[in-house]
């Protein structure tokens, strides 16, 4: 009976829209603004005629022609420079006291109460000193980037951000709110794929997510500017070293914003055919942001979740890399043969094996690559001068002696620059590649975002390596 | 009421600790359900926030929140669940982030839609607000962002901007405090019925649309006398929404009545 009574009411529709015409939508969105206009003119009282001189003065140099883009360049300059500077002294401290301090009174407490060998290198040697590498390596550098980033978020800087940006995405055949997408990514890949529902048409949204993953994210900056300090800022004297090693990082970052915007291009060439839709962005009033309650809730919200998301993965990970270093098979470990099998190809990019064993054990989290890498380094060249054991990951309380470790593992300033390149260009972590999953309800567009940065970073990197080698 | 709370008390911690009892996100036997609606970038999370005690990510652009957060607190006697819905410029388009908003308020049904307008932006913000009061008859308007609408020297009439809207207003700040005790106390009487709004309906109309959409208004209220939203759907009809033809077909109109008397 309901049925019918719907029925009814569609006809009924359908012969009213005859009626009304096909205009409808523009008489009713006119009758809204008309009656929102007659209000604001009843109860708005402006001194003057609402004062945002301040507001506009800012956004015409913030988004200007000339300003724009040095701008935002010398902006996250400032903030790199502050984090590679400010985390140096901290990151010590954190790893003489949870490395030098703490483990070996854990292994003495063990030790007293007689466990197992293997229980003992299980738990102490692997899971408590990934667990302590992450924190030593990674919170000093986010409790610094993180309120930063929020601060200028609060400011209201990303939309201007977005702003100067815009025109180049739709040039590339991409949406210009993709631009506030790629900041969200630098963040986080993964929110940064969910953030792409502000994109309303699909085309344009699935571009979106597929390239969000050259946006440098959380778990790899602190990559990039460990590399950069130990191989590029010591190309130069040490007063210059930070300057040296932020710009290195900032030119990986912009690569990452120049192969978006290539392979937004080429996706929109190819299999993502189609228009560029228009829309307005809002850019906001200039809010001053409320500094100690940013620091806060940035230190809170960010900063512990990111840490914590990263022990929950560098534990297993810690136990995985103890066992396959443990693990012999005939004369070497499970370790020595997959490093010695993957050698061959990394070498061919300006890796090595043990890098890319790294960057498998690591596909949960880009974070514990670092020390995914120095405990299979010393793993498999057995210093046991240095590490204290097979599968342990040993203190390391200056990016110096992190550097010597690297060197005797046969690293050179190509195989420096190529990881910094790789840890831009490979696929992303398993929480972002369900995330494009879940977003995309498709299994070919999941495996297409995986798999191209994956293919570009190989790409890129043997090139690189082919044109160094000649050059030599 | 709560004419007598001064302004002091507003951002007092110990007033508001009395009173208000933040549930963060344990939210299972709701009394009210009450939605945060508003245009992006007007401060929704950061109201919600203060509400619920949870820390919804804020940030001062355009689109951050993007799904529909959920939280919840005392107030009284009555808990609440409350919504934090992804902000949109109207209620008339059709992307993802905008569905959330408009299907939640349209089929979720909320006891109490709070919307959170720019009182520095109020015209471009009434667009919104005129069409979620097409929808719902129970509302309040949070008239936050007072702090930057007095920087910009900027005043609200509030008595005619609430007489005009017929729902009542809440000045706020929400950032600083502002004004919430009052927002708590109003969302209350509103949904307890103390307050009984008589929601704005856009008049600015040509003749014959208005009668097109009184007809049909007409048929679907005799069809359906308990929806409360009719003259919406059938302003939805006659735009020809596919979404709203289909809720119709598939009888979750009729659901929503037999829930509305359950």
């Amino acid at each position: 009976m309901s049925k019918d009574k719907s029925k009814d009411i569609l006809e009924k529709a359908s012969s009213l829209r005859w009626e009304v015409g096909d205009n409808f939508h523009d008489k009713l969105t006119e009758g809204i603004y008309a009656d929102a206009a007659n209000i604001s003119q009843r109860v708005e009282i402006k001194e003057g005629q609402g004062d945002y001189s301040f507001d506009r003065k800012l956004d015409r140099i913030l988004t200007s022609r000339g300003f724009g883009f040095p701008i935002m360049f010398l902006i996250l300059s400032v903030v790199l420079w502050l984090t590679i500077q400010g985390a140096n002294y901290p990151s010590g401290m954190l790893a003489t006291l949870l490395l030098e301090n703490i483990h070996p009174l854990l292994k003495q407490g063990v030790a007293s109460i007689g466990m197992i060998w293997w229980l003992d290198g299980f738990l102490i040697d692997g899971v408590y000193l990934a667990l302590a590498w992450v924190i030593a390596v990674m919170l000093p550098p986010m409790a610094i980037f993180f309120p930063l980033f929020t601060l200028l978020e609060d400011f209201g800087y990303l939309p201007r951000v977005a702003f100067n940006m815009d025109s180049m995405f739709r040039k590339s055949g991409a949406h210009g709110k993709q631009a506030l997408t790629m900041t969200m990514g630098w963040g986080c890949n993964a929110a940064g794929v969910v953030a792409t529902r502000i994109i309303d048409s699909p085309r344009e949204r699935l571009i979106a997510i597929i390239t969000n993953n050259f946006s440098l994210c959380n778990g790899r900056w602190p990559t990039q500017i460990l590399i950069a300090t130990i191989f590029i800022g010591a190309l130069v004297p040490s007063g210059w070293a930070g300057l040296t090693s932020t710009a290195a990082v900032i030119g990986i970052a912009l690569l990452g914003v120049v192969l978006m915007f290539f392979s937004s291009w080429m996706l929109s060439r190819t299999v993502l055919k189609g228009e560029v839709s228009t829309f307005a962005l809002e850019l906001p009033p200039y809010r001053p942001p409320r500094f100690w309650k940013t620091i806060y809730t940035s230190l809170i919200d960010r900063t512990l979740i990111v840490l914590w998301r990263a022990m929950l993965f560098a534990a297993p990970a810690g136990a995985v890399i103890w066992l396959v270093s443990n693990i012999h098979v005939s004369d070497g470990s499970l370790a020595n043969w997959s490093i010695e099998y993957l050698d061959g190809f990394g070498l061919l990019l300006g890796l090595n094996g043990v890098i890319l064993l790294a960057y498998i054990v690591a596909i949960p989290a880009n974070e514990i690559v670092i020390p995914t890498i120095l405990m299979l380094t010393v793993a498999n060249l057995n210093m046991m001068g240095l590490g204290a054991g097979e599968g342990v990951m040993f203190e390391l309380d200056s990016s110096l002696e992190t550097g010597n470790i690297l060197k005797a593992g046969g690293w050179t300033l190509l195989t420096g620059v190529n990881l910094m390149l790789f840890s831009l260009l490979h696929n992303p972590c398993s929480t972002t590649i369900y995330t494009i999953y879940r977003e995309t309800k498709s299994w070919k567009w999941t495996a297409l975002a995986s798999i191209m940065p994956l293919i570009l970073g190989f790409v890129v990197t043997f090139l690189v390596a082919q044109f160094w080698r000649l050059l030599r | 009421m709560s004419e007598d709370i001064t302004k002091g008390c507003d951002t007092c911690l110990f007033y508001n600790s009395a009173q208000l009892k933040k549930l963060g996100v344990n939210v299972d036997n709701a009394d009210h359900v009450v939605a945060l609606a508003g245009n992006p970038n007007t401060g929704k999370s950061t109201v919600f926030n203060v509400l619920t005690g949870l820390k919804q990510h804020t940030g001062n652009w355009p689109g951050k929140t993007v799904t529909r957060a959920e939280g919840g607190y005392s107030y009284g006697d009555k808990q609440y669940k409350l919504i934090d819905l992804p902000g949109t410029y109207s209620l008339l388009s059709t992307s993802e982030d905008e569905e959330v908003a408009r299907n939640f308020i349209l089929f979720g049904q909320p006891d109490v839609t709070v919307i959170v307008v720019d009182a520095s932006r109020l015209e471009r913000n009434l667009n919104l607000v005129l069409q979620v009061l097409e929808i719902t008859d129970r509302a309040v308007l949070c008239l936050n962002l007072m702090d930057e609408a007095r920087r910009h020297g900027i005043e609200i009439d509030e008595r005619t901007l609430s007489k005009d809207l017929g729902i009542p207003v809440v000045p706020t700040s929400a950032r600083n405090n502002e004004g919430i005790p009052k927002l708590i106390q109003t969302i209350q009487d509103v949904a307890s019925g103390k307050i009984i709004c008589k929601p704005h309906r856009i008049k600015s109309l040509p003749k014959a649309i208005s009668k097109a959409v009184d007809k049909l208004n007409t048929q679907i209220r005799n069809a359906y006398p308990d929806l409360p939203n009719s003259r919406w759907v059938a302003m939805r009809l006659l735009d020809g929404d596919q979404d709203v033809m289909r809720a119709l077909t598939e009888g979750e109109f009729q659901s929503l009545e037999y829930s509305e008397q359950g």
